[in-house]
């Protein structure tokens, strides 16, 4: 459909200012399409893939558009565009500012947001591996209730979610960085591009942990347990986290080699199953070493100019 | 529904406006401002930059509605009384426009950059750039038009 030629049919476009209007909105008519950024559901509309009966307006609610420091991290509001989230929260939050500033282009970080990334839920969303990887919980409210799931029990499918029809995500609650974190992408350029595939992986050594969080290589974002587990195991018997010691090779890439064990990735445009596979591997082992050199050099993360 | 909004300072109106509609559809087929080009609506190529109450962004992506009693500035809105915007003086002097298609949204990016960062580097001019797409490939005399812009911004004695 070109926009120049033809009358789009209607659709209500509800502007809620306050938080349980839209609530009220949601319930009161099935399939109702929540919009803040509008860079997912704009193109799906255009392109005749979806058309609701009615829209809600996420932008004039305040409350969705700010984040606030919790007990257990940040607390970022549903609607916070990733310009934000690269300028404001690079301190406490560096491996999603990271993921923010690879998303699109700065028009489409101006208005993308993390709400929206976890609404649309495409496995090559940029900001879930980096969620999965710190152990984020999405918060969803409805006229019913409000409820926080765990984001790795959030996918459940290609664009499906627990989210029920009637909810909203309202805010997602990511613990605060204890260490260096890292985000890689592989893509056809080094901008405004869909990841073919990408991972992230995040420090904790309170917890003598490694979080993970695989993208666009299986129907879901996911972590790797078994490579999660296998790092710990490693970084606890040769006392790394103390000694902030090397970290072997051969660890490394057996690390790389679980991470690609963990992906179930498709043949598709954007590059073949065997090649997703490869690319995990190498990003894994690459972004591991990388905020392992970080945190032996107890650096945490760059600043960026200009955001 | 009916639309109020602010564009380039002038307040306008419109009826009967879709939910499905965009706010680039609004400014080009209802408003008549054809500086923001329409071309892939997919937020892919830049051509429809405009700023939405002081925020770039690509007018193909925005729900009309979410317009509403905002603020858009548009390609139209760059040059004042007193002449061109050093964006677009830069422009010319660097023959930075082929076919010209991609320069509104060319524009409005670097406008955007310079009000941000008055003197950035070159991963800045391109970060800001990467979303904007010239498919005559003329991106070398682009980026050399932005630097000039940065500069005779600072130094406006350099001007012609």
């Amino acid at each position: 459909m070109s926009a120049e030629t033809e009358t789009p049919r209607p659709m209500d476009f509800l502007l809620p200012e306050r938080l349980d209007e839209a609530l009220e909105a949601m319930a009161a008519r099935a399939g109702t399409v929540p919009v803040a950024g509008g860079t997912d559901v704009m193109v799906r509309l255009g392109t005749g893939h979806e058309r609701p009966a009615a829209a809600v307006d996420l932008t004039r609610i305040v409350c969705l558009s700010r984040w606030e420091r919790t007990a257990g991290g940040i607390r970022l509001g549903a609607t916070v565009p990733y310009t934000r989230i690269a300028g404001e929260l690079a301190a406490p939050l560096p491996g999603l500012a990271a993921a923010a500033r690879t998303v699109g282009s700065r028009q489409i970080r101006n208005r993308g947001t993390v709400g929206g990334a976890l609404g649309t839920a495409s496995p090559t969303g940029d900001v879930h591996p980096m969620l999965l990887a710190c152990g984020a919980e999405v918060e969803l409210v409805s006229v019913r209730g409000a409820r926080r799931v765990p984001v790795r029990d959030f996918y459940t499918g290609p664009g499906r979610t627990v989210r029920a029809p009637d909810e909203l995500i309202r805010a997602v609650r990511v613990p605060e960085a204890e260490g260096p974190q890292a985000y890689a992408k592989a893509g056809r350029r080094g901008a405004v591009v869909m990841a073919t595939c990408s991972f992230a992986v995040a420090l904790w050594p309170s917890r003598a942990w490694v979080g993970t969080g695989i993208g666009s290589a299986a129907p879901v974002p996911r972590p790797a347990p078994e490579a999660e587990q296998f790092v710990a195991r490693e970084l606890g018997e040769l006392r790394l986290w103390q000694t902030r010691g090397p970290l072997p090779d051969d660890v490394l890439a057996r690390f790389g080699e679980l991470a690609a064990a963990a992906t179930a990735p498709a043949d598709d445009v954007r590059g073949s199953s065997a090649y997703r596979r490869h690319a995990v591997a190498v990003l894994a082992r690459r972004t591991l070493g990388r905020v392992w050199d970080d945190y032996r050099a107890h650096r945490r993360t760059e600043g960026e100019p200009c955001t | 529904m009916h639309l109020t909004l602010t564009v380039n300072g002038e307040r306008h109106d419109a009826e009967g406006v879709a939910g499905t509609e965009s706010l680039l559809y609004v400014l080009r087929q209802r408003l008549g401002l054809y500086g923001a080009k329409n071309a892939c609506e997919q937020g892919q190529c830049g051509s429809c930059s405009v700023h939405l109450d002081g925020v770039l962004v690509c007018a193909c992506l925005v729900p009309a509605p979410q317009a509403h009693g905002r603020s858009v500035e548009t390609v139209e809105g760059l040059a004042g009384e007193d002449g061109p915007h050093p964006v677009q003086e830069a422009f010319l002097a660097c023959g930075a426009v082929q076919c010209g298609f991609c320069t509104p949204g060319m524009l409005k990016a670097a406008e955007d950059l310079l009000r941000r960062c008055p003197d950035p580097g070159e991963a800045e001019i391109k970060d800001a750039l990467a979303g904007n797409l010239c498919r005559c490939t003329g991106y070398r005399h682009i980026l050399e038009a932005v630097r000039l812009a940065a500069a005779r911004t600072r130094a406006p004695e350099s001007r012609p």
